[in-house]
């Protein structure tokens, strides 16, 4: 088999959202850096916005909010495990980058003055700023890569990141979804932005691709990070969404709530104040469904027209472009009945949860030369604009480590392990399916690994990943298609390993029903108020550490950290 | 390897009087993110080639000629 080699001075992994990003921003700062932006889609209509974007969930816009009020509002939703300057660096970051946006064509819903629209979702800020025409996002994004000449490999699955004599970045490894070619590249630096392990649970459907997030992100940046030997947080903080009952889009308080929408039980009554997506939100919501009163459901059948005009012209032509088409199958006209919601499958994702390949408030991960942006990353409660804000980061702070670093020879050992690793699904005849393999291992993660959470029943879980670990000597691929899903299924299998360790290191319950452990119900600040790191020991096993919470650099008062507590909407008593 | 042809029903449909792949049009093809369509040999059209769609709509809002339809997949129905 041919190898194509190359050689660059950073390349970007996944050209979805904050990749392209890192990549401007790398030229930008200097524009004689050879920078390879690297996709296993096409660039044009990859990632999580592949259709575009509703909506920015957290701009941080003067005389709206500050960056200091932010991050006390992501400290509290998020129960108080973050590092505050990386939050920070975010908030900063957030409003330069929605006026360069602004620049470059993104349409954002002002008022009548030229001020920004922002409205109010979270529980105590208001962070929420529309964009009616976000689906020409991905179109303003591929102008910016060609103005600012970066080079771009599409269709190539990236499925190592291999390091030098001292643990730094020395290359990366891939193949030819079209033509199994291998492909290595050495490089100075990385970025890692593939996005969200979203195909790690099954969704309720059973169609292995209905899943919230785009599935080409299935968490192959993790897999790979945790390989080059990268520390990765807090991922027993699984992400799950509330969704639209059998569609995978979000039923987006963030876009109808402004306008009057609200998540509701099936007698059409309020249960949560506030539909932000925390971990506490998602433990009543699902509370709501097990009980007499549910199941949950949006509810609009009690607004104007016009307002349902609105909301349909917006769901419907951005992010989730097919809603309209699924609930016109059903008959679900929004203004006659309530739309029957449900949870998503797990994953993780740090653009609406907090876990990931750990980075700091530079986007540099624990490996030397590889950083890490979006929704694959640490950040908590990120979203779009934390991954363009975070592209920036890595891509500028990657330019300047370029500038001072040569480069190094990889280990030629792990470059041959991995030769053989890619091609030995195309050499083996008959066994397994990669489709076989990857249901079975999400099957068997929504079997054990979905909260509430059981020691006994992860431990189960592991022993049948186990085997299936076994299993994937025989697994077979019938052509470059099959042995991208060959090698998804690995990641897949990596990253339910990882979500089964992480879970049973942290023995308290906290982030809701995001770790709802039964065995360890409450929260336990005085041993579990710290980070949980995952990383890949001397002998090649995945081992758990903890790392305290950075000093906080905006004080929290005991009022608001409890404010995420108090979602429930309370029960008034009868008038005597 | 034993095989067991499963028929179902896929959900990109492409209208092949609309398709104009024969004369080099591979727009459907490039756009997709899952990499799932494919232009087929015999009858030069474009095809869901894998049952493996996220329904995301690039390919419909793409195609210059209007050929594709992208139906919900039957499981979510």
């Amino acid at each position: 088999m041919k190898t194509i080699e190359m050689e660059f001075d950073l390349v970007v992994i996944g050209g979805g959202t904050g990749g392209p990003m890192a990549a401007v921003k790398a030229k930008e700062r200097n524009p004689k850096l050879r920078v390879l932006l690297i996709d296993k889609a096409h660039v044009k209509r990859s990632g999580a916005i592949s259709m575009g974007m509703d909506g920015l969930n957290n701009a941080v816009i003067p005389g709206h909010a500050t960056p200091e009020q932010y991050v006390k509002e992501i400290t509290v939703a998020n129960d108080g495990i973050v590092d505050q300057e990386a939050v920070m660096a975010y908030a900063a970051g957030s409003f330069d980058m929605i006026q360069e946006l602004d620049r470059w064509g993104v349409k954002f819903e002002k008022d009548e003055t030229g001020d920004y629209s922002v409205r109010k979702v979270h529980h105590l800020g208001a962070y929420v700023l529309p964009m009616p025409e976000g689906h020409h996002m991905k179109r303003i994004l591929y102008r910016q890569l060609k103005r600012a000449r970066v080079e771009i490999t599409n269709r190539v699955v990236v499925t190592r990141v291999l390091t030098g004599p001292n643990g730094e970045v020395a290359a990366v490894m891939g193949f030819d979804c079209r033509t199994a070619e291998l492909y290595l590249i050495r490089t100075k630096a990385a970025v890692i932005s593939t996005g969200a392990a979203g195909r790690l649970g099954l969704p309720a459907s059973g169609y292995l691709m209905g899943t919230y997030e785009n599935p080409t992100n299935c968490g192959d940046g993790h897999a790979m990070a945790y390989h080059a030997g990268a520390d990765l947080a807090n991922l027993e903080c699984f992400q799950i969404n509330p969704l639209i009952k059998d569609y995978n889009g979000p039923a987006c308080a963030y876009v109808t709530g402004p306008l009057g929408g609200y998540t509701a039980n099936s007698k059409g009554e309020r249960f949560i104040e506030c539909d932000y997506w925390s971990g506490a939100m998602m433990q009543e919501f699902h509370n709501e469904l097990l009980s007499g009163n549910g199941p949950v459901f949006l509810k609009l059948d009690h607004l104007a027209e016009e307002t349902i005009q609105e909301i349909e012209t917006i769901l419907h032509s951005n992010e989730r472009p097919s809603r309209g088409r699924f609930h016109e199958g059903r008959g679900n006209d929004y203004r006659k009945k309530m739309v029957e919601m449900h949870i998503s499958e797990i994953g993780f994702c740090s653009g609406h949860s907090a876990s990931g390949i750990h980075i700091n408030a530079r986007g540099e991960t624990s490996v030397k030369g590889l950083y890490a942006a979006g929704d694959c990353a640490s950040v908590p409660h990120n979203y779009m604009l934390g991954a363009f804000v975070y592209g920036k980061l890595c891509g500028e702070n990657a330019a300047e480590y370029c500038a001072t670093t040569s480069q190094t020879q990889h280990d030629a050992g792990t470059q041959a392990a991995e030769a053989a690793r890619i091609q030995a699904p195309l050499q083996h005849q008959g066994g397994l399916t990669p489709y076989q393999i990857e249901y079975k291992t999400r099957r068997l993660v929504n079997d054990y690994l979905q909260p509430p959470k059981i020691t006994s029943k992860f431990l189960i879980g592991l022993s049948r990943f186990a085997e299936i670990r076994e299993d994937l000597s025989s697994m077979s691929a019938a052509d470059p298609h099959e042995l991208m899903r060959a090698m998804e299924a690995q990641s897949i299998l990596d990253c339910a390993e990882m979500a089964a360790h992480a879970s049973l290191f942290r023995t308290e319950s906290r982030w809701g029903l995001y770790h709802h452990y039964v065995d360890h119900p409450e929260r336990d600040d005085a041993n579990w108020f710290c980070h949980s790191l995952l990383s890949r020991d001397a002998n090649g096993q995945m081992a758990m550490r903890k790392k305290a919470v950075e000093p906080y650099i905006v004080p929290v008062d005991d009022e608001e950290r409890i404010a995420y507590q108090r979602l429930r909407v309370a029960t008034t008593a009868q008038a005597a | 390897m034993n095989f067991a042809a499963t028929l179902t029903q896929v959900p990109v449909r492409v209208d092949e009087g609309k398709c104009i792949a024969e004369k080099g049009c591979t727009v459907c093809v490039d756009v997709c993110p899952l990499d799932v369509l494919a232009i087929d040999l015999i009858s030069r059209k474009a095809h869901m080639k894998f049952d493996e769609c996220w329904y995301c709509l690039p390919c419909e809002q793409d195609c210059p000629t209007g050929a594709i339809t992208v139906d919900i997949p039957y499981l979510l129905r």
